[in-house]
């Protein structure tokens, strides 16, 4: 989606702000929400990574720039529960659950932590899909607009540049965010000269490289 | 506005601001947050709404068997305390002193990082980058947050902030202006957009007059930010800062 968290090549947001000697999290509570949705990202379906990166972006705009991150973890997190039938409107209104509602057992156990922090569940599928692209290819990416979950920015869409490499394959956000599969597919590093995205004003020698999925490009 | 404003009254007043003012606001906001020695008052001195709500969905989850609190006590100690750029510092001090390391690392970094005693599954989808005399990479993630957290833990506010991801991409020579980096003409600058699970760490170059230096020596010198490659590594340490 066309949404406000696609802010790449946007202006007028400000310097940059820096805090030095920057701890880990800024209050007990960022910690505790970092670490519930790690917990509750294990539970897949609609707690799964591209699903919840969707529900931060289908934050209303306005709210999403407001937020600082991880109230917007929590935000997305409130929704989820109640989204994924793990509790009620009224569980988290009461902060207790309702009488007689079923107690399930923890996915995640103190023993599991060391690996959970250490693995990260890959986005990367073992199966055998052709490649529509090579590296040396010229290629553009699409200039389309799904209302969905995508991962293709506004900002190189319409624009051409050229394959570097095959990453393989992986798993597709924009189906697997909504639940419709992985249709796992090649991921490619495309390079796009600075000066094909912004123009003159940009420097001849840089560029801009991005991981780009099979079906957000075509032959120019 | 003033950062003396409590975040319920702020969230009060912002509902109802336009989406540009709150734009606006989001960073000041943010700084306030950020910046909790320059603020007037003390964040953490009364629960906020925050710290009740959180803490009121934890132990609702807690009760009805969703999470159990020792796995997310472990969680945070081990952001807190384990995973941290001193994980990629080794990895670079190594690059630096062993050059066949190096080739293995730039060719497959999830092998040569696995040689180090780092376990991550992350590390396979992982990439790294070289910066020279001639060609500096930059890493972002214009979309969300994306970032390699076993090498570098969590990122900073501003690596997830509007200002940087809108920037790093149309003007990455201002922003590394900004972070004070200033490179000449002739140096290509590559900009890498973390759109997908690829995950990308920057091999700073190695500081001239370090060459007497061992490896526990040299990866002191390397900072978080060099990195990400807004910063180039220098003979003094900077301490935590960058």
């Amino acid at each position: 989606m066309n949404g406000v968290h696609d802010m790449g090549g946007m202006q007028g947001m400000g310097p940059i702000v820096r805090e030095p000697n920057e701890p880990t999290f800024h209050a007990g509570w960022e910690g505790r929400v970092f670490a519930l949705s790690r917990v509750l990202r294990t539970r897949g379906g609609p707690w799964n990574l591209d699903a919840f990166r969707h529900g931060i972006e289908t934050l209303p705009p306005a709210e999403y720039l407001r937020m600082t991150y991880y109230e917007r973890w929590f935000a997305w997190m409130l929704r989820t529960v109640v989204a994924a039938e793990d509790a009620t409107q009224a569980e988290i209104e009461a902060g207790v659950p309702a009488a007689g509602s079923p107690r399930k057992a923890p996915l995640v156990t103190a023993d599991a932590v060391p690996s959970m922090v250490a693995l990260r569940s890959s986005a990367r599928r073992d199966v055998r899909v052709a490649s529509r692209f090579k590296a040396g290819d010229e290629v553009r990416a699409r200039n389309m607009h799904p209302t969905g979950h995508t991962r293709l920015p506004r900002y190189v869409r319409g624009k051409s540049g050229w394959v570097v490499v095959d990453r393989g394959v992986f798993l597709f956000p924009d189906t697997n965010a909504h639940l419709q599969g992985e249709k796992p597919q090649h991921l490619y590093s495309v390079r796009f000269a600075a000066r094909e995205l912004w123009g003159e004003q940009a420097s001849p020698r840089d560029s801009v490289h991005l991981d780009l999925w099979d079906d957000y490009l075509e032959r120019p | 506005m003033s950062s003396s404003e409590d975040p319920v009254g702020r969230r009060d007043f912002l509902k109802t601001a336009a989406a540009g003012a709150a734009a606006f606001a989001a960073e000041t906001h943010q700084d306030d947050r950020d910046h909790p020695q320059n603020s007037d008052h003390d964040h953490q001195a009364v629960p906020s709404d925050l710290t009740l709500r959180v803490k009121a969905l934890e132990s609702l989850l807690v009760e009805k068997g969703l999470v159990d609190r020792t796995s997310l006590d472990l969680i945070v100690d081990a952001f807190e305390t384990k995973i941290g750029p001193r994980n990629g510092a080794r990895v670079v001090a190594r690059a630096w002193v062993d050059p066949a390391y190096k080739k293995r690392l730039l060719s497959n970094a999830a092998a040569a990082i696995a040689e180090l005693g780092f376990t991550s599954h992350q590390g396979e989808d992982m990439v790294v980058l070289e910066n020279g005399p001639k060609v500096h990479n930059l890493v972002v993630c214009t979309l969300c947050s994306c970032y390699p957290w076993p090498m570098l833990g969590l990122p900073p506010v501003w690596y997830k902030s509007a200002p940087y991801r809108s920037r790093a991409v149309i003007d990455p020579r201002g922003v590394l202006t900004e972070f004070g980096v200033e490179l000449g003409d002739d140096v290509e600058v590559r900009v890498w957009d973390s759109t997908a699970e690829i995950r990308y760490l920057v091999l700073p170059e190695r500081p001239a007059g370090s060459e007497h230096l061992g490896e526990d020596a040299l990866t002191a010198l390397v900072t978080r930010d060099s990195m990400i490659g807004t910063a180039k590594v220098a003979l003094a340490p900077r301490g935590a800062a960058a």
